[in-house]
Protein backbone atom coordinates (compact mmCIF):
# COMPACT_ATOMS: atom_id res chain seq x y z
CA UNK A 1 0.00 0.00 0.00
CA UNK A 2 1.15 3.29 -0.80
CA UNK A 3 0.34 6.57 0.12
CA UNK A 4 0.19 9.84 -1.15
CA UNK A 5 0.12 13.83 -0.67
CA UNK A 6 -1.82 15.58 -2.92
CA UNK A 7 -1.80 19.58 -2.89
CA UNK A 8 -1.59 19.73 1.00
CA UNK A 9 -2.60 23.09 2.48
CA UNK A 10 -3.34 23.51 6.22
CA UNK A 11 -3.85 26.98 8.01
CA UNK A 12 -4.55 27.82 11.57
CA UNK A 13 -7.06 30.94 11.35
CA UNK A 14 -5.06 33.46 9.07
CA UNK A 15 -1.62 31.46 9.66
CA UNK A 16 -0.33 29.17 7.02
CA UNK A 17 1.34 26.13 8.20
CA UNK A 18 1.78 24.31 4.91
CA UNK A 19 1.47 24.83 1.88
CA UNK A 20 2.17 23.00 -1.65
CA UNK A 21 3.13 19.97 -0.30
CA UNK A 22 3.38 16.55 -3.03
CA UNK A 23 5.23 13.49 -2.30
CA UNK A 24 4.73 9.79 -2.24
CA UNK A 25 5.37 7.28 0.26
CA UNK A 26 5.92 3.91 -1.75
CA UNK A 27 5.79 0.47 -0.16
CA UNK A 28 8.28 -0.61 1.45
CA UNK A 29 10.68 2.46 2.14
CA UNK A 30 11.25 4.71 4.57
CA UNK A 31 10.52 8.53 4.25
CA UNK A 32 11.55 11.20 6.63
CA UNK A 33 10.38 14.55 6.86
CA UNK A 34 13.04 16.82 8.24
CA UNK A 35 12.67 21.08 9.07
CA UNK A 36 13.20 23.15 11.77
CA UNK A 37 10.53 23.54 14.87
CA UNK A 38 7.09 24.77 14.19
CA UNK A 39 7.15 24.31 10.30
CA UNK A 40 4.15 21.60 10.65
CA UNK A 41 5.99 18.37 9.92
CA UNK A 42 3.97 16.82 12.74
CA UNK A 43 0.91 18.38 11.62
CA UNK A 44 1.62 16.97 8.18
CA UNK A 45 2.26 13.04 9.72
CA UNK A 46 -1.23 13.97 11.72
CA UNK A 47 -2.50 14.20 8.07
CA UNK A 48 -0.99 11.25 7.08
CA UNK A 49 -2.82 8.86 9.49
CA UNK A 50 -5.99 10.91 9.50
CA UNK A 51 -6.08 12.07 12.79
CA UNK A 52 -6.48 15.87 11.78
CA UNK A 53 -7.67 17.22 7.85
CA UNK A 54 -5.66 19.64 5.87
CA UNK A 55 -7.58 23.03 4.61
CA UNK A 56 -7.18 21.79 1.54
CA UNK A 57 -5.77 18.50 -0.55
CA UNK A 58 -6.15 15.09 0.17
CA UNK A 59 -4.12 12.02 1.63
CA UNK A 60 -4.76 9.14 -0.93
CA UNK A 61 -4.21 5.80 -0.19
CA UNK A 62 -3.30 3.59 -3.34
CA UNK A 63 -3.98 -0.03 -3.34
CA UNK A 64 -5.50 -2.08 -0.16
CA UNK A 65 -3.66 -3.04 2.73
CA UNK A 66 -2.99 -7.00 3.03
CA UNK A 67 -6.07 -8.45 5.32
CA UNK A 68 -3.54 -9.65 7.94
CA UNK A 69 -3.70 -5.75 8.68
CA UNK A 70 -5.77 -4.58 11.90
CA UNK A 71 -4.50 -1.43 11.85
CA UNK A 72 -2.72 0.06 8.30
CA UNK A 73 -1.64 3.42 9.66
CA UNK A 74 -0.09 3.08 13.06
CA UNK A 75 2.00 5.32 15.04
CA UNK A 76 4.64 5.55 17.10
CA UNK A 77 4.62 9.03 19.36
CA UNK A 78 7.55 10.59 20.80
CA UNK A 79 6.36 10.02 24.35
CA UNK A 80 5.71 6.95 23.80
CA UNK A 81 1.67 7.15 24.80
CA UNK A 82 1.46 3.91 27.47
CA UNK A 83 -1.25 3.71 29.63
CA UNK A 84 0.67 3.75 32.55
CA UNK A 85 -1.86 1.59 34.36
CA UNK A 86 -1.23 -1.46 32.46
CA UNK A 87 1.20 -3.66 32.47
CA UNK A 88 3.95 -4.02 29.06
CA UNK A 89 1.45 -6.91 28.04
CA UNK A 90 -1.43 -4.63 28.74
CA UNK A 91 -0.35 -1.99 26.76
CA UNK A 92 0.12 -4.22 23.63
CA UNK A 93 -3.17 -6.07 23.87
CA UNK A 94 -4.81 -2.45 24.09
CA UNK A 95 -4.30 -2.00 20.46
CA UNK A 96 -5.82 -5.90 19.72
CA UNK A 97 -8.67 -5.74 21.99
CA UNK A 98 -11.30 -3.39 19.62
CA UNK A 99 -10.64 -6.16 16.76
CA UNK A 100 -12.53 -9.14 17.79
CA UNK A 101 -9.32 -11.78 18.18
CA UNK A 102 -9.56 -14.99 19.60
CA UNK A 103 -7.90 -14.80 23.15
CA UNK A 104 -5.34 -17.63 22.46
CA UNK A 105 -4.10 -16.00 19.50
CA UNK A 106 -4.12 -12.53 20.26
CA UNK A 107 -1.75 -14.36 23.40
CA UNK A 108 0.09 -15.33 20.49
CA UNK A 109 0.52 -12.22 18.43
CA UNK A 110 1.89 -10.63 21.81
CA UNK A 111 4.17 -13.32 22.32
CA UNK A 112 5.80 -12.83 18.74
CA UNK A 113 6.14 -8.70 19.07
CA UNK A 114 7.61 -9.22 22.59
CA UNK A 115 10.19 -11.36 21.36
CA UNK A 116 10.70 -9.18 18.22
CA UNK A 117 11.23 -6.32 20.31
CA UNK A 118 13.47 -8.44 23.18
CA UNK A 119 10.73 -7.44 25.97
CA UNK A 120 9.66 -11.00 26.95
CA UNK A 121 11.28 -10.66 30.03
CA UNK A 122 9.59 -7.32 31.10
CA UNK A 123 5.79 -8.43 30.04
CA UNK A 124 4.52 -8.02 33.29
CA UNK A 125 6.69 -4.70 34.44
CA UNK A 126 5.02 -1.43 34.38
CA UNK A 127 5.90 1.63 32.31
CA UNK A 128 6.95 3.43 35.53
CA UNK A 129 9.52 0.78 36.33
CA UNK A 130 11.21 1.17 32.49
CA UNK A 131 13.68 3.11 31.15
CA UNK A 132 13.23 5.83 28.30
CA UNK A 133 14.32 3.08 25.58
CA UNK A 134 12.27 0.43 26.95
CA UNK A 135 9.25 2.89 26.80
CA UNK A 136 9.61 3.04 23.19
CA UNK A 137 10.07 -0.65 22.98
CA UNK A 138 7.18 -1.20 24.37
CA UNK A 139 5.27 1.29 22.05
CA UNK A 140 7.30 -0.08 18.57
CA UNK A 141 5.79 -3.98 19.85
CA UNK A 142 2.27 -2.56 19.96
CA UNK A 143 2.86 -1.01 16.79
CA UNK A 144 4.05 -3.88 15.49
CA UNK A 145 1.17 -5.90 16.84
CA UNK A 146 -1.33 -4.30 14.77
CA UNK A 147 0.66 -5.45 11.88
CA UNK A 148 0.78 -1.95 10.29
CA UNK A 149 0.77 -1.48 6.19
CA UNK A 150 2.50 2.56 7.12
CA UNK A 151 4.25 2.91 10.46
CA UNK A 152 3.72 6.93 11.04
CA UNK A 153 6.98 7.82 13.53
CA UNK A 154 6.72 10.99 15.18
CA UNK A 155 10.23 11.82 16.65
CA UNK A 156 10.02 8.66 18.43
CA UNK A 157 13.63 8.33 19.47
CA UNK A 158 14.06 12.25 20.31
CA UNK A 159 13.08 11.93 23.93
CA UNK A 160 15.96 9.51 24.43
CA UNK A 161 19.36 9.94 25.30
CA UNK A 162 22.00 9.33 22.58
CA UNK A 163 22.98 6.22 23.61
CA UNK A 164 19.74 4.71 23.77
CA UNK A 165 19.16 6.37 20.50
CA UNK A 166 21.90 4.58 18.96
CA UNK A 167 20.50 1.12 20.47
CA UNK A 168 16.81 1.74 18.79
CA UNK A 169 18.35 3.18 15.40
CA UNK A 170 20.04 -0.30 15.23
CA UNK A 171 16.99 -2.00 15.93
CA UNK A 172 15.06 0.04 14.04
CA UNK A 173 17.89 -0.88 10.72
CA UNK A 174 17.42 -4.51 11.53
CA UNK A 175 13.64 -4.76 11.38
CA UNK A 176 13.68 -3.14 8.38
CA UNK A 177 16.17 -5.51 6.88
CA UNK A 178 14.14 -8.54 8.09
CA UNK A 179 10.96 -7.15 7.06
CA UNK A 180 11.09 -4.22 4.86
CA UNK A 181 8.11 -2.18 6.07
CA UNK A 182 6.95 1.13 5.19
CA UNK A 183 7.06 4.53 7.08
CA UNK A 184 6.99 7.93 7.30
CA UNK A 185 9.77 9.02 10.00
CA UNK A 186 9.38 12.62 11.39
CA UNK A 187 12.50 13.86 12.88
CA UNK A 188 14.57 17.19 13.68
CA UNK A 189 18.21 14.94 13.87
CA UNK A 190 19.62 15.00 10.94
CA UNK A 191 21.80 11.81 11.62
CA UNK A 192 18.41 9.89 12.23
CA UNK A 193 17.16 11.00 8.83
CA UNK A 194 20.47 9.72 6.76
CA UNK A 195 20.87 6.31 9.05
CA UNK A 196 17.37 5.80 8.25
CA UNK A 197 16.08 7.53 5.43
CA UNK A 198 15.26 5.97 1.54
CA UNK A 199 13.79 9.67 0.48
CA UNK A 200 14.65 12.62 3.15
CA UNK A 201 12.17 15.63 2.56
CA UNK A 202 13.07 18.81 3.59
CA UNK A 203 10.95 20.97 4.74
CA UNK A 204 11.06 24.80 5.27
CA UNK A 205 10.13 27.02 7.97
CA UNK A 206 6.88 28.02 8.38
CA UNK A 207 4.57 27.83 6.09
CA UNK A 208 6.32 24.88 4.76
CA UNK A 209 6.77 23.93 2.21
CA UNK A 210 8.82 21.80 0.27
CA UNK A 211 12.80 22.66 -0.17
CA UNK A 212 14.35 19.32 -1.82
CA UNK A 213 13.48 15.43 -1.78
CA UNK A 214 16.59 14.19 -1.11
CA UNK A 215 17.26 10.42 -2.45
CA UNK A 216 19.58 7.84 -0.57
CA UNK A 217 20.81 4.86 -2.79
CA UNK A 218 22.75 3.45 0.04
CA UNK A 219 21.30 0.81 1.46
CA UNK A 220 19.74 0.91 5.14
CA UNK A 221 22.11 -2.23 6.41
CA UNK A 222 25.68 -0.46 4.73
CA UNK A 223 25.19 2.71 5.50
CA UNK A 224 26.98 2.73 9.48
CA UNK A 225 29.74 1.74 7.24
CA UNK A 226 29.91 4.03 4.84
CA UNK A 227 30.62 7.06 7.23
CA UNK A 228 32.03 9.52 4.73
CA UNK A 229 29.77 9.55 2.65
CA UNK A 230 26.75 10.10 5.29
CA UNK A 231 28.60 12.61 6.83
CA UNK A 232 28.41 14.54 2.97
CA UNK A 233 24.90 13.76 2.76
CA UNK A 234 24.20 15.45 6.59
CA UNK A 235 26.36 18.06 5.44
CA UNK A 236 24.49 18.63 2.88
CA UNK A 237 20.83 18.42 4.14
CA UNK A 238 22.50 21.31 6.94
CA UNK A 239 23.38 23.73 4.73
CA UNK A 240 19.74 23.50 3.36
CA UNK A 241 18.53 23.38 6.75
CA UNK A 242 21.21 26.30 8.29
CA UNK A 243 19.50 29.44 7.73
CA UNK A 244 15.68 28.21 7.85
CA UNK A 245 16.70 27.41 11.61
CA UNK A 246 18.12 30.23 12.21
CA UNK A 247 15.50 32.19 11.06
CA UNK A 248 12.97 29.80 12.72
CA UNK A 249 14.64 29.98 15.94
CA UNK A 250 14.11 34.03 15.82
CA UNK A 251 10.46 33.79 15.19
CA UNK A 252 7.66 34.65 18.05
CA UNK A 253 5.01 31.73 18.26
CA UNK A 254 1.75 34.05 18.42
CA UNK A 255 -0.12 31.45 20.40
CA UNK B 1 46.65 34.72 40.32
CA UNK B 2 46.17 31.35 39.06
CA UNK B 3 48.21 29.14 41.15
CA UNK B 4 49.70 25.87 38.77
CA UNK B 5 47.45 22.90 40.38
CA UNK B 6 49.82 20.41 41.81
CA UNK B 7 49.44 16.52 40.41
CA UNK B 8 48.63 15.65 44.32
CA UNK B 9 46.56 17.86 44.75
CA UNK B 10 48.18 19.20 47.57
CA UNK B 11 49.15 22.74 46.85
CA UNK B 12 45.27 23.98 47.88
CA UNK B 13 45.89 22.90 51.25
CA UNK B 14 49.49 25.15 51.71
CA UNK B 15 47.31 27.55 53.34
CA UNK B 16 45.68 25.68 56.46
CA UNK B 17 43.43 28.05 57.49
CA UNK B 18 41.76 28.72 54.63
CA UNK B 19 40.47 25.20 54.37
CA UNK B 20 36.60 24.47 55.89
CA UNK B 21 33.66 22.05 55.01
CA UNK B 22 31.47 23.43 52.55
CA UNK B 23 28.60 24.35 54.73
CA UNK B 24 25.62 22.30 54.23
CA UNK B 25 22.57 23.95 52.84
CA UNK B 26 20.47 21.27 51.51
CA UNK B 27 18.48 21.30 55.14
CA UNK B 28 14.98 21.49 55.61
CA UNK B 29 11.42 21.61 53.52
CA UNK B 30 11.39 17.87 54.14
CA UNK B 31 9.35 15.98 56.49
CA UNK B 32 10.16 12.30 57.77
CA UNK B 33 7.24 10.29 59.04
CA UNK B 34 7.53 10.12 63.18
CA UNK B 35 4.99 7.55 63.79
CA UNK B 36 5.57 7.56 67.93
CA UNK B 37 4.34 11.31 68.06
CA UNK B 38 0.91 10.69 67.03
CA UNK B 39 -0.31 8.46 69.84
CA UNK B 40 2.05 10.59 72.31
CA UNK B 41 0.32 13.23 71.34
CA UNK B 42 -3.15 11.80 71.90
CA UNK B 43 -2.58 10.40 75.08
CA UNK B 44 -0.95 13.80 76.33
CA UNK B 45 -4.31 15.54 75.41
CA UNK B 46 -6.80 12.88 77.64
CA UNK B 47 -4.18 12.94 80.22
CA UNK B 48 -4.41 16.69 80.53
CA UNK B 49 -8.35 16.64 80.01
CA UNK B 50 -8.25 14.13 82.51
CA UNK B 51 -6.21 15.86 84.91
CA UNK B 52 -8.05 19.21 84.13
CA UNK B 53 -11.75 17.43 84.91
CA UNK B 54 -10.41 16.21 88.37
CA UNK B 55 -8.50 18.92 89.82
CA UNK B 56 -11.39 21.21 88.77
CA UNK B 57 -9.22 23.42 86.09
CA UNK B 58 -12.03 22.35 83.68
CA UNK B 59 -15.86 22.44 85.60
CA UNK B 60 -17.76 19.54 84.82
CA UNK B 61 -20.46 22.18 82.87
CA UNK B 62 -17.80 23.12 80.54
CA UNK B 63 -16.93 19.74 79.58
CA UNK B 64 -17.37 16.14 81.03
CA UNK B 65 -14.56 14.39 82.25
CA UNK B 66 -12.42 11.67 79.45
CA UNK B 67 -13.84 8.83 82.08
CA UNK B 68 -17.51 10.50 82.16
CA UNK B 69 -17.99 10.34 78.10
CA UNK B 70 -16.19 6.82 78.38
CA UNK B 71 -18.77 5.63 80.71
CA UNK B 72 -21.60 7.27 78.38
CA UNK B 73 -20.26 5.48 75.73
CA UNK B 74 -20.48 2.16 77.37
CA UNK B 75 -23.74 2.46 78.34
CA UNK B 76 -24.77 3.67 74.46
CA UNK B 77 -23.10 -0.08 74.09
CA UNK B 78 -25.12 -2.18 76.77
CA UNK B 79 -28.14 -0.75 75.96
CA UNK B 80 -28.22 -2.10 72.76
CA UNK B 81 -29.03 1.53 71.52
CA UNK B 82 -24.87 2.05 69.88
CA UNK B 83 -26.01 -0.35 67.15
CA UNK B 84 -29.54 0.87 66.30
CA UNK B 85 -28.14 4.66 65.58
CA UNK B 86 -24.93 3.77 64.12
CA UNK B 87 -26.48 1.19 61.74
CA UNK B 88 -29.14 3.64 60.69
CA UNK B 89 -26.23 6.20 60.25
CA UNK B 90 -24.50 3.74 57.84
CA UNK B 91 -27.12 2.79 56.30
CA UNK B 92 -28.37 6.65 55.04
CA UNK B 93 -24.51 7.68 54.44
CA UNK B 94 -23.75 4.67 52.21
CA UNK B 95 -26.67 4.67 50.49
CA UNK B 96 -26.73 8.44 50.03
CA UNK B 97 -22.37 8.80 49.37
CA UNK B 98 -22.94 5.85 47.02
CA UNK B 99 -26.13 6.58 44.86
CA UNK B 100 -24.56 10.45 44.80
CA UNK B 101 -21.36 9.14 43.60
CA UNK B 102 -22.45 7.12 40.66
CA UNK B 103 -24.81 9.96 39.79
CA UNK B 104 -21.98 12.22 40.00
CA UNK B 105 -19.66 10.37 37.46
CA UNK B 106 -22.04 10.07 35.08
CA UNK B 107 -23.04 13.44 34.58
CA UNK B 108 -19.55 14.38 35.23
CA UNK B 109 -18.61 12.22 32.59
CA UNK B 110 -21.24 13.41 30.20
CA UNK B 111 -20.76 17.17 31.29
CA UNK B 112 -16.97 16.53 30.24
CA UNK B 113 -17.32 14.33 26.78
CA UNK B 114 -20.53 16.32 25.48
CA UNK B 115 -20.54 19.80 24.10
CA UNK B 116 -24.02 19.82 24.60
CA UNK B 117 -23.97 18.64 27.89
CA UNK B 118 -21.15 20.98 28.58
CA UNK B 119 -23.08 24.04 27.79
CA UNK B 120 -25.99 23.21 29.38
CA UNK B 121 -24.97 21.68 32.64
CA UNK B 122 -21.88 23.10 33.76
CA UNK B 123 -23.44 26.41 34.62
CA UNK B 124 -26.12 24.60 35.88
CA UNK B 125 -23.89 22.53 38.52
CA UNK B 126 -21.98 25.73 38.99
CA UNK B 127 -25.04 27.72 39.98
CA UNK B 128 -26.54 24.88 42.71
CA UNK B 129 -23.14 23.70 44.01
CA UNK B 130 -22.64 26.77 46.59
CA UNK B 131 -25.88 26.60 47.85
CA UNK B 132 -25.90 24.49 51.13
CA UNK B 133 -27.94 21.37 50.95
CA UNK B 134 -29.20 21.69 54.54
CA UNK B 135 -31.20 24.43 53.38
CA UNK B 136 -33.00 22.46 50.96
CA UNK B 137 -33.97 20.41 53.69
CA UNK B 138 -37.07 21.02 54.22
CA UNK B 139 -38.02 21.02 50.62
CA UNK B 140 -36.81 17.65 50.34
CA UNK B 141 -38.93 16.47 53.16
CA UNK B 142 -41.85 17.87 51.17
CA UNK B 143 -40.58 15.85 47.92
CA UNK B 144 -39.53 12.46 49.94
CA UNK B 145 -41.46 12.54 53.40
CA UNK B 146 -39.98 12.89 56.68
CA UNK B 147 -38.46 9.49 56.55
CA UNK B 148 -35.10 8.11 55.21
CA UNK B 149 -36.11 9.57 51.87
CA UNK B 150 -35.07 13.15 53.13
CA UNK B 151 -31.89 12.50 54.85
CA UNK B 152 -30.60 10.18 52.08
CA UNK B 153 -31.73 12.99 49.00
CA UNK B 154 -29.51 15.61 51.09
CA UNK B 155 -26.70 13.49 51.28
CA UNK B 156 -27.27 12.65 47.84
CA UNK B 157 -27.15 15.99 46.78
CA UNK B 158 -24.39 16.69 48.75
CA UNK B 159 -22.33 14.45 47.27
CA UNK B 160 -23.74 15.06 43.82
CA UNK B 161 -22.26 18.51 42.92
CA UNK B 162 -18.82 18.44 44.69
CA UNK B 163 -18.46 14.60 42.01
CA UNK B 164 -19.51 16.20 39.51
CA UNK B 165 -17.23 18.89 39.53
CA UNK B 166 -13.97 16.57 40.40
CA UNK B 167 -15.11 14.48 37.33
CA UNK B 168 -15.38 16.68 35.35
CA UNK B 169 -11.60 18.32 36.13
CA UNK B 170 -10.03 14.93 36.07
CA UNK B 171 -11.70 14.22 32.53
CA UNK B 172 -10.74 17.36 31.05
CA UNK B 173 -6.56 16.56 32.70
CA UNK B 174 -6.56 13.03 31.25
CA UNK B 175 -3.35 13.50 29.03
CA UNK B 176 -4.85 14.34 25.46
CA UNK B 177 -1.50 12.09 23.58
CA UNK B 178 -2.85 9.12 25.69
CA UNK B 179 -6.50 9.83 23.88
CA UNK B 180 -4.74 10.42 20.54
CA UNK B 181 -3.25 6.81 20.58
CA UNK B 182 -6.62 5.22 21.34
CA UNK B 183 -7.96 6.96 18.15
CA UNK B 184 -4.69 6.19 16.38
CA UNK B 185 -5.23 2.81 17.10
CA UNK B 186 -8.65 2.23 16.02
CA UNK B 187 -10.27 2.29 19.33
CA UNK B 188 -13.99 2.73 19.67
CA UNK B 189 -15.46 5.69 21.54
CA UNK B 190 -16.69 3.77 24.48
CA UNK B 191 -13.47 1.82 24.76
CA UNK B 192 -11.43 4.97 24.86
CA UNK B 193 -13.66 6.39 27.48
CA UNK B 194 -13.29 2.64 29.48
CA UNK B 195 -10.17 1.90 29.04
CA UNK B 196 -8.50 5.63 28.63
CA UNK B 197 -10.64 8.34 30.03
CA UNK B 198 -11.96 6.68 32.99
CA UNK B 199 -8.32 4.81 34.43
CA UNK B 200 -6.78 8.48 33.79
CA UNK B 201 -9.18 10.77 35.75
CA UNK B 202 -9.15 7.78 38.31
CA UNK B 203 -7.04 9.60 40.60
CA UNK B 204 -8.46 13.11 40.93
CA UNK B 205 -12.18 10.93 41.29
CA UNK B 206 -10.89 9.46 44.09
CA UNK B 207 -9.30 12.22 46.11
CA UNK B 208 -12.42 13.79 45.29
CA UNK B 209 -14.21 11.27 46.90
CA UNK B 210 -12.30 12.25 50.67
CA UNK B 211 -14.43 16.04 50.06
CA UNK B 212 -17.35 14.10 48.98
CA UNK B 213 -17.28 11.52 51.85
CA UNK B 214 -17.14 14.49 54.92
CA UNK B 215 -19.61 16.04 53.06
CA UNK B 216 -21.40 13.25 53.54
CA UNK B 217 -21.14 12.85 57.27
CA UNK B 218 -21.58 16.91 57.63
CA UNK B 219 -25.00 16.79 55.80
CA UNK B 220 -26.17 13.41 57.34
CA UNK B 221 -25.61 14.39 60.95
CA UNK B 222 -27.58 17.68 60.03
CA UNK B 223 -30.42 15.65 58.41
CA UNK B 224 -30.75 13.30 61.53
CA UNK B 225 -31.16 16.39 63.79
CA UNK B 226 -34.64 17.03 62.24
CA UNK B 227 -36.64 14.53 62.63
CA UNK B 228 -35.01 10.99 63.31
CA UNK B 229 -35.43 8.48 65.65
CA UNK B 230 -32.58 6.74 65.41
CA UNK B 231 -28.68 8.13 64.06
CA UNK B 232 -25.98 9.63 65.49
CA UNK B 233 -26.95 12.62 65.07
CA UNK B 234 -30.28 12.14 66.63
CA UNK B 235 -28.26 11.23 69.38
CA UNK B 236 -25.83 14.27 69.64
CA UNK B 237 -28.96 16.65 69.50
CA UNK B 238 -31.23 14.20 72.49
CA UNK B 239 -28.07 15.02 74.19
CA UNK B 240 -27.36 18.45 73.51
CA UNK B 241 -30.95 19.23 74.69
CA UNK B 242 -31.05 17.22 77.52
CA UNK B 243 -27.25 18.71 78.50
CA UNK B 244 -25.97 15.17 78.62
CA UNK B 245 -22.50 16.23 77.93
CA UNK B 246 -20.67 13.09 78.62
CA UNK B 247 -23.23 11.82 75.73
CA UNK B 248 -22.94 14.36 73.44
CA UNK B 249 -18.67 14.00 73.50
CA UNK B 250 -19.19 10.21 73.38
CA UNK B 251 -21.58 10.73 69.78
CA UNK B 252 -18.64 13.25 68.26
CA UNK B 253 -16.46 10.80 69.18
CA UNK B 254 -18.38 7.88 67.18
CA UNK B 255 -18.53 10.35 64.43
CA UNK B 256 -14.69 11.26 64.66
CA UNK B 257 -14.05 7.59 64.53
CA UNK B 258 -16.39 7.04 61.30
CA UNK B 259 -14.72 9.69 59.49
CA UNK B 260 -11.79 8.22 60.46
CA UNK B 261 -12.61 4.89 59.18
CA UNK B 262 -14.03 6.59 55.62
CA UNK B 263 -10.49 8.24 54.99
CA UNK B 264 -9.15 5.00 55.86
CA UNK B 265 -11.22 2.65 53.42
CA UNK B 266 -10.07 5.75 51.10
CA UNK B 267 -7.18 5.12 51.92
CA UNK B 268 -7.51 1.49 51.08
CA UNK B 269 -8.80 2.47 47.96
CA UNK B 270 -6.35 4.53 46.39
CA UNK B 271 -3.56 2.21 47.16
CA UNK B 272 -5.52 -0.89 45.43
CA UNK B 273 -6.29 1.06 42.47
CA UNK B 274 -3.73 3.66 41.56
CA UNK B 275 -0.75 1.28 42.76
CA UNK B 276 0.40 2.01 38.75
CA UNK B 277 1.43 5.68 39.83
CA UNK B 278 4.83 6.67 40.60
Amino acid sequence: MDLSLNNIHHQYGDVNILSDINFDIKSGEIVCIIGPSGCGKSTLLRFLGGLERPTSGEVLQIGSPPDSCLNPLTYIFQDFALLPWRSVEGNISLALEDHRIQPDRAAAIINDVLARTKLTDFRKALPRQLSGGMKQRVAIARALCVNPAVLLMDEPLSALDSQTRELLMDDLVDLWTREQFTACYVTHNLAEAVRLGHKIVVLSRRPGTIREIVEIDTPLADRKKDIVAMEQKQEYLWNLMRDEALAADMELTDD
Amino acid sequence: MTEPLSPHGTSARSDSAAAKPVPFRGGGFRTSPIPWISPVVFIGLIAFWHWGSTSGFIPALVLPSPGESLQAFINLFQSGLLWLHVSASLQRLVIGWTAGTILGISVGLFVALSSIGRAAIAPLVAAIMPVPKIALLPLFIIWFGIGEGSKVATILFGVFFPTVISTFGAVDNVDRTLIRMGQSFGLSWSSIVRKIIFPGALPAILSGFRISASIAIILLVAAEMIGAQYGIGAYVLLAGSLMATDQLIAGVAILSALGLTVSYLIGRAERYFLGWRT
